[in-house]
Parts: structure tokens; C-alpha cells; sequence
């Protein structure tokens, strides 16, 4: 048993209903009890959909256990089939009806529907969210492609890639696909099948009919791109296009592929706002960045190369990925974290001292607590990440997206400037919060972050106080290194020259 | 799937589906109860499913160092029973260590610890004994057991027997309210001249009420039929009254307790007078907007038959369908006799046939789970999400200008909107 209180990832028919959610003409039928169906508000609420996920839940209570909960399935497929007329279903079981032993696969191929039932095994106590998203897809490419359909002769077209990945409850998924189909426009390539989100089994069975592959989010997309790859000989581009280093990767990679001209791309904005002197202040800046290892390691890659910052600390939630977040740990100096205990995560982030968290929903309740600045850059988010406005973090639109909401949360650096020269001043005291927060923003309830003074070194008042002039964001860093310099040394009080001292000492 | 009408001996049929049911499990109701709880832990023993429903549930509290978390049931937990018991054991250490504030700790079954046939309760006593000073206890708020608020049913019920014996006349109020109501309704008891009052549950362990023959007890809640077997079991008798929606149920469920306790009548209803008529006048705004409007309810909390009444009988609303998961009709008895004989009762559900009637019926309002709002919503219906109304304080006098402002401002967005 885990003790939990938070879980980055839901269970593995989550991940399945966010693949049939984002699917048209596809009904999930789901083997679970009463209650299980708290997940429809996940995508009615979160993501504000219009429509309620196309899943029925077979909701079976205590009463109907050992009996009838075999005929309840059958009788709940029975009816989706003929109210919905899916043009193919999904059947499986949730934790509990895993352990009760009906046979999903069995039960529905009894029924003889006039639709393909594609039955699904989801281990629910080993597997989780992800990984059940991208078996699904897998398993309903893999059902349901059609081997004869290849891509016509090349002659007199445009090339044609197959967008693989997006779902419902994804994050940004709307707008990246916007996006990365703008730039291959661009560049004459036409998307041919956008998949799971928006496909019906239909499209899915013409999946052959493209040049090749695009995999956008290898969490959901990978199992099945190497399936294609072996079953179809389509290659699969997997650069994935978050930056704009990365989007020139990934314009190169296409355009090789697809033999065409990669100069027609849209330029791009970011490199003269990353280079105007308004953001020198973020050169060096600490960065702590966890998520989905796809987002967190290209996160860590804008955030060294194009916005200067120094990345201390880099991790994934998902297992499944841990070789690539090694891999990219590395390239950075750093040891990988790789966990999802989140309760892991916040020590991490206390022992890193960054000024900027870059994480999931809840990095951002940590760096609350910590009061660090941080920007939500993987899922799970919650509903403002979800946004009206075009908002896609893929391409160069998502370089600008990603400037300004990484920028946004730290003091800018004319602000900085002069929060430092008039510390003293009453309206850029501690107490009256950041300026960003509103101006007389109440100091949060939560516990100051600052380590207790270590019980061996003692602080003499004045350097107690030159201590507090130092801006909250860096303060708590360097109370421990002055002390680490006093412990070092044997220094019993710490007096304004040990402060100084220890400055000195620990400047690069 | 089949339905058929029952005859009810108090007044219409019920209508009775089975089929797919919208609604949460019991587990749910430890987002309020540990609030309530003060100095409790609930520890959900289950699956990643059910950390994940408290997470989804609980929004944004679950970072203020909540008092709930999950034991999460992994394969190996799945190999052998005795094992299990071991690492239950191993958690609960593990726990207690860290929140050494702890003092009563609840086991929560859920829906795979009770197919695995974990004996919860028989770990429950074993660390009860073995960690003195934390009383632990189990209950289930497993989906196959329980829904939505029975799971506070569940967890009251599991406290009853902890209960110390107590002879003496009180009264006790049981269901869990919020502060501000409790306060509110602790001063309107000794305006009464009634005492000693107590609550169930208490904010601490240490509070936790007595019990016995000279106890009469008041519902403050619907959905309490197994605590409240539990209490007649140890001599407590219960107070038929009104449940405290509105002017009027608020009166009467005031009125009852002063009756059960010997308080003339004329002194009750005037200490009473100057509360409800100032619910009345708070009340006159929703009865303009609400009056004549046809509200459909989608089973949820066992809140439905009350709320309906009230909204009926002093908003003048047209209930057209009032869905409870669960219908109890003893404690409910005097609602649905205040009920209009138009309004459809049902009981459970299958939710496709239910929302063929709600389309066949269009009300002016539909009350229902986040899952259906939004859906709801684009097919052009008005709807009120029902878990604000566990949530919110909505009991007594003073709140019930605030229920009615809850129905009133969906119907209200609806019409300020111009885009």
C-alpha cells in the first residue's frame, strides 16, 4: 500500500475515457461501480465540455455483486449500442470490476453488435492515467487501421502527416494542433488525420493514407506511431515542437522527411524579446521544473537556452518515461527526479531554493506555500488552464506563450530594480506583498518559509535585521548558506561581517 | 431497463428505475466531515481511483494540509490477505507519526478493499489497541455501498457505539453543520430555555456527546437512517419534525424540540416570531423571481424531498420530478406530505431515461451533478450544480434567504446574459 493524499495521474480508464471523449462516433463502456462515474466532471468542468463524456458506466452496487453483475454489462452495452449507434465501442473494466472477474472482451463479443468492440486490458493497480490513454489509442489504431489504405503516388501533391497524440483533458491540446497545422501549411504538408481528438473510426481506419507521422505527445502517441512505423513504414517525426529552438528542430525534421522547403515556416518573435534589455535581469535565474516528462524536458531546454535561466532541478511524475528525463538531466548537471509523491517534490524544491518554479497544478500550491513565483507548464491543471483565449505552447505562437507566462510571474526588472533601491520604503516592504499581487495584498497565511535558525549558530540582531532587508524571494537562501559558512567555521554568532563574509563566499 | 410504479402508502407512486446512476459514493462526504472533525483522519483504504475522486472533489482544499488521504491498494497488496492486514498496519504508523495532532482515525472502506473482503473493522480495534490515545474506527463509503452523503451516515453511525452512556435529559442535533449554523442555532436552544444541547458529530474526540434513555434527538440532516437506528438502539428517541429549509421548517423543527421539552408553546413560537419573520422578508426576493417556475431534481443527496418542499410551499415553485437516491420515508414522512400531488417522487435511477424526461419536460430549472450541468446547459436548460447545496450553509433562519438565492441565480445569469 502507498499512502497518498495527492496523485499526479488518475487511474488507467481515465486515461482511456480521455481518448474516447476526444474520439467522435466512439462509445466506452465501462465495467465499474456506483460512484465511479465522478470522472464525467473531469472533462464537463475542466476542460467545460459541451457534451458528456460517450461513456456508460455499468454503476453495479453491493446488492448486484456475485449475482447478476455479468447480465448488468451486457444489458448496459446493449443499451448504449442502441441509443448512441456508436460506429465502434471500447469495453473494460475499472479497478473494482477488474477484481470481480467478468470478462468485459467475453461478454460484448457474446452480444454480436453490428460494431467493432474493442475490449480493453487496463491493470489498474500496477498502470496508470497515461499509460491507459496511450494502450487505448494504441489498441483502437491497432483494431481498426485498414492495411490495404497506403498513400497515393507522390506526384502532383502536397505531403501528408498524421497528428498523433491530442486527446480530451489534454494539456493545450486544442491549440498546439492549430498551431503545428499552421506551420506545416506553411511548409505545403497537409494534415491528413489529427488522431484521437476529433477522429472518428472512420478516419482512423484511412490512418495508412498518410506520408507519415507526427507524434505531438509521446505519453499518449508512442505505442501506437511504433506500431504504424512496423505495420505501415510510416516514419514518425519526434521532435517535439515546444520552443523555439525545438520548432526549428522540428521544422528541419519535417521538411527533411517530407522533401520539402523548410524557409517558408513563420519567423518568430521570441528571440528579440528574450535579447531586449528588459530581460537581462533573468539571466542566471534559478528554475525548478517538474511535469509530464515531455513538457518538463522541453521546458528545461527554453528555459537554459532561451531564456538564460540557470535549471536546477528537473523531474517527471511519469515512470514510463523515466530514460528520456534522465537523459536530459544529465545535460544539464543534475541528478533526475523522478517520482509521484508530490510531498518529494516539495522537498526537492525547498532543498533547490529556486526563484521560479515551472510545474504541474500542484507545484503551483507548493511554490504558493514557498512563496517562489511559478507558471503551470504540464497536467494535470485545473480549469484556468483551460483557457478561452489561444493559448498553445507548441510552434512559435507557443514560444511567445511560453515568454510571457514564465516572465509574468517574476517581479519584471525595472520592478526588481527598484524593489531593491527602496526596500526601506513603506509601499515596497515585505508586508505590502509583491507589486504584481495588488498593492497591500495580504502576506499569505502560509507558514514563512525561512528554515528555523539552525539551533548552533546564533544571530546577532543587527545582522537579524540587515537579513530582512534582503528580498523575500532570495532571503530564505541566504539565511542557510550564511549559516552553512558559520557551521563551516565554527562562527558561534553571526554578526553583519559573517553575513557579509558569507556573501562573498558563496557569490559566483 | 424496468420500472414500475410502487404504491406509497402516504401519498403518489414512486417511480423506480435501475439502470446507470449519476451520482458520487460515499466517500465524498469526508471533504465536509473533516472539516467538521477537527482532530480526525480519514484514511481511505482503496485504490488510485478513489485518491483520485477525493482530489477531483475536494478542488483546492486538498493543499491546506488536509486530514484525509488514501491507502492506495497495490498488486502485491492483492496476493494475500495477511499481508495486506501488515501493511494497513505499516500505513497507519507511518501516519500517525507524521500527525501526531491525530486523535480519532477513521478506516474508510471503498469499493476494492470490500470485494477483496479486507476486514477493516477487525484492523480498526487491532490499532485502536495498539495506538492509545487515538481512537480508530472504520465505516465503509464504498460506491456499491453508499452514496454521496450516506457516507456521513456511515462514519455517524460508526461513532454512535463510542458513544459514552448517559441517562440525563438532552438534546442531541445530529448532522453535520457549519459553524456559523450551529452557532446560530446553539443561541435560539437557550433562547428557548432548552438544554443541554449536544452535537453529533462533535468538532473533537473529546466532545463526543453521551447517550441514553433520556436523550431525544432532532435531525438536522435527510440522509442519517442508519445513525439514527444506531442511536434508538441505545434508548435515544427521535423528534419528528420538519427539516430546518426555510421559515417555515426551521419553525417547525425548532417548535418540535421545544414541545419534546416542555417549553409552552406560546413562549417558543414567540421567541421563534421575530427569526422567521425576518427568513420572510429574506425571503420575499427569491418568491418574486422563483414563484410559478418548474424545478426537475436529479437524485444526489436525499436533500431533494426537503428542499423541494420548501421551495414549494414558500417560493411557490412547481416540482415536476424530485429524484432521491434514496427515499426514507419515515424521516421524510411530514415533507412528503407537504409535497404537491403533481410533483413525480423517484427513487435511484437510470440516468439516460431520466434525462429523456427532463428534455420531454424542459423545466425552468434542473437540479444535478457537476457531469450533466455543462451538457445540460448547451441543450439550452437552466441548471443548479447540487453539491453547492452540501456545501454551502443553507440550514436554519437565518440562510434561508441564501438557499433561495441558490435556485434563484442560475435563473437570474440566465437572464442578464446578452451574449
Amino acid at each position: 500500500m502507498q499512502l497518498t493524499v495527492w496523485t499526479y495521474e488518475g487511474p488507467p480508464h481515465v486515461g482511456a475515457m480521455r481518448i474516447a471523449t476526444a474520439m467522435e462516433g466512439v462509445h466506452y463502456v465501462l465495467h465499474a461501480p456506483q460512484g465511479d462515474t465522478y470522472a464525467d466532471l473531469l472533462f464537463t468542468m475542466i476542460e467545460r465540455s459541451r457534451r458528456r463524456p460517450p461513456v456508460t458506466y455499468t454503476t453495479f452496487q453491493a446488492r448486484d455483486l456475485g449475482k447478476d453483475t455479468a447480465e448488468l454489462f451486457q444489458q448496459a452495452a446493449r443499451d448504449a449500442h442502441a441509443r448512441f449507434a456508436p460506429q465502434a465501442m471500447i469495453v473494460g473494466s475499472s479497478c473494482t470490476a477488474e477484481l470481480i472477474q467478468d470478462d468485459p472482451a467475453g461478454l460484448a463479443a457474446a452480444l454480436d453488435l453490428p460494431c467493432p468492440v474493442i475490449p480493453l486490458e487496463l491493470p489498474s493497480y500496477s498502470r496508470k492515467e497515461n499509460w491507459g490513454a496511450g494502450e487505448t489509442f494504441y489498441q483502437i489504431v491497432r483494431h481498426l487501421a485498414d492495411k490495404d489504405v497506403t498513400p497515393p503516388p507522390r506526384e502532383g501533391r502536397r505531403p501528408r502527416a498524421n497528428l498523433l497524440g491530442p486527446t480530451a483533458l489534454g494539456f493545450r491540446h486544442r491549440d498546439d494542433v492549430t498551431e503545428v497545422t499552421k506551420l506545416l501549411d506553411a511548409m505545403g504538408i497537409d494534415v491528413h488525420l489529427v488522431a484521437p481528438r476529433g477522429a472518428t473510426p472512420a478516419d482512423i481506419a484511412t490512418i495508412g493514407a498518410a506520408d507519415f507521422n507526427i507524434l505531438l505527445y509521446p505519453e499518449i502517441g508512442d505505442t501506437a506511431a511504433r506500431w504504424l512505423e512496423r505495420g505501415f513504414g510510416q516514419k514518425t517525426v519526434r521532435t517535439v515542437p515546444i520552443g523555439e529552438g525545438a520548432t526549428r528542430d522540428f521544422i528541419a525534421e519535417v521538411a527533411a522527411l517530407a522533401g520539402v522547403d523548410p524557409a517558408p515556416a513563420l519567423p518568430s518573435n521570441l528571440p528579440w524579446w528574450s535579447r531586449s534589455v528588459d530581460s537581462t535581469y533573468l539571466t542566471g535565474k534559478r528554475v525548478f521544473i517538474f511535469g509530464d516528462a515531455t513538457h518538463a524536458i522541453a521546458a528545461a531546454r527554453v528555459a537554459r537556452d532561451e531564456l538564460g535561466f540557470e535549471v536546477v532541478g528537473l523531474g517527471c511524475y511519469n515512470r514510463e518515461f523515466a530514460r528520456e528525463i534522465k537523459a536530459a538531466a544529465r545535460s544539464h548537471g543534475l541528478a533526475p527526479l523522478i517520482t509521484d509523491d508530490y510531498l518529494a517534490v516539495e522537498r526537492a524544491i525547498q532543498e533547490a531554493q529556486p526563484e521560479l518554479v515551472l510545474g504541474t497544478q500542484m507545484e503551483r500550491h507548493i511554490a504558493k506555500r514557498l512563496r517562489i513565483p511559478c507558471a503551470v507548464i504540464s497536467a494535470p491543471v485545473h480549469v484556468q488552464d483551460f483557457p478561452a483565449r489561444y493559448s498553445p505552447q507548441m510552434g512559435f505562437e507557443g514560444a511567445n506563450v511560453l515568454f510571457d507566462s514564465w516572465v509574468h510571474p517574476l517581479v519584471m526588472g525595472l520592478e526588481e530594480h527598484l524593489l531593491t533601491m527602496f526596500r526601506d520604503d513603506f509601499e515596497f516592504s515585505d508586508d505590502a506583498g509583491a507589486s504584481h499581487l495588488g498593492a497591500h495584498a495580504a502576506a499569505p497565511a502560509a507558514p514563512e518559509p525561512d528554515p528555523a535558525p539552525c539551533d548552533a549558530t546564533h544571530w546577532a540582531p543587527e545582522a537579524e535585521q540587515e537579513l530582512r532587508k534582503i528580498p523575500f524571494f532570495v532571503r530564505g537562501k541566504a539565511r542557510r548558506n550564511t549559516e552553512a559558512f558559520a557551521a563551516e567555521r565554527g562562527i558561534a554568532r553571526i554578526t553583519l561581517d559573517t553575513l557579509y563574509e558569507a556573501k562573498a563566499h558563496h557569490a559566483r | 431497463m424496468s420500472s414500475r410504479p410502487l404504491d406509497r402508502a402516504d401519498c403518489a407512486p414512486v417511480l423506480r428505475q435501475r439502470g446507470q446512476r449519476e451520482v458520487f459514493c460515499g466517500l465524498t462526504g469526508i471533504i465536509w466531515l473533516h472539516r467538521k472533525l477537527q482532530d480526525a483522519f480519514f484514511l481511505v483504504v482503496g485504490s488510485r481511483t478513489c485518491a483520485h475522486l477525493l482530489q477531483s472533489a475536494a478542488g483546492v482544499m486538498i493543499f491546506a494540509e488536509p486530514r484525509f488521504g488514501t491507502a492506495i491498494i497495490e498488486e502485491r497488496d492483492l496476493a494475500g490477505m495477511a499481508d495486506a492486514q501488515e501493511e494497513l498496519d505499516r500505513v497507519v504508523i507511518e501516519l500517525l507519526t507524521r500527525r501526531g495532532d491525530i486523535r480519532q482515525l477513521f478506516l474508510v472502506g471503498s469499493c476494492p478493499s470490500e470485494v477483496i473482503k479486507l476486514d477493516l473493522a477487525k484492523a480498526a480495534s487491532r490499532l485502536d489497541r495498539r495506538h492509545g490515545g487515538v481512537r480508530v474506527l472504520s465505516y465503509s463509503g464504498s460506491g456499491i455501498e453508499t452514496s454521496f452523503t450516506e457516507g456521513e451516515d456511515a462514519c455517524l453511525a460508526a461513532l454512535v457505539p463510542e458513544m459514552p452512556s448517559n441517562a440525563g435529559e438532552q438534546l442531541l442535533v445530529v448532522g453535520t453543520l457549519p459553524d456559523i449554523v450551529e452557532d446560530q442555532f446553539t443561541r435560539l436552544f437557550a433562547a428557548l430555555g432548552i438544554a443541554p444541547v449536544r452535537w453529533l458529530p462533535a468538532r473533537r474526540a473529546a466532545d463526543l456527546p453521551g447517550v441514553g434513555a433520556g436523550t431525544r434527538y432532532l435531525l438536522a440532516q435527510p440522509f442519517l437512517g442508519e445513525t439514527a437506528r444506531a442511536l434508538e438502539d441505545r434508548g435515544a428517541v427521535r423528534i419528528d419534525a420538519l427539516f430546518p429549509f426555510g421559515a417555515e421548517g426551521s419553525t417547525d423543527w425548532f417548535l418540535a424540540a421545544a414541545r419534546a421539552f416542555g417549553v409552552d408553546e406560546l413562549r417558543a413560537r414567540g421567541v421563534l416570531a421575530p427569526h422567521r419573520e425576518r427568513a420572510k422578508r429574506a425571503l420575499e426576493r427569491g418568491a418574486a423571481r422563483l414563484g410559478g417556475k418548474t424545478i426537475f431534481f436529479l437524485p444526489d443527496s436525499q436533500l431533494e424531498v426537503p428542499l423541494a418542499r420548501f421551495l414549494a410551499t414558500e417560493l411557490g415553485m412547481i416540482p415536476i420530478e424530485v429524484g432521491t437516491p434514496y427515499l426514507h420515508r419515515r424521516h421524510l414522512a411530514r415533507e412528503l406530505a407537504l409535497l404537491p400531488e403533481s410533483a413525480q417522487l423517484s427513487e435511484g435511477q437510470d440516468v439516460e431515461r431520466q434525462l429523456d424526461r427532463v428534455r420531454a419536460a424542459r423545466p425552468d430549472l434542473t437540479v444535478c451533478g457537476l457531469g450533466l450541468a455543462n451538457p445540460l446547459e448547451a441543450e439550452g436548460l437552466t441548471t443548479k450544480w447540487a453539491i453547492e447545496l452540501v456545501f454551502s450553509p443553507i440550514h436554519g433562519f437565518d440562510q434561508a434567504g441564501d438557499l433561495a438565492e441558490l435556485f434563484a441565480r442560475p435563473l437570474r445569469r440566465r437572464e442578464v446574459l446578452r451574449v
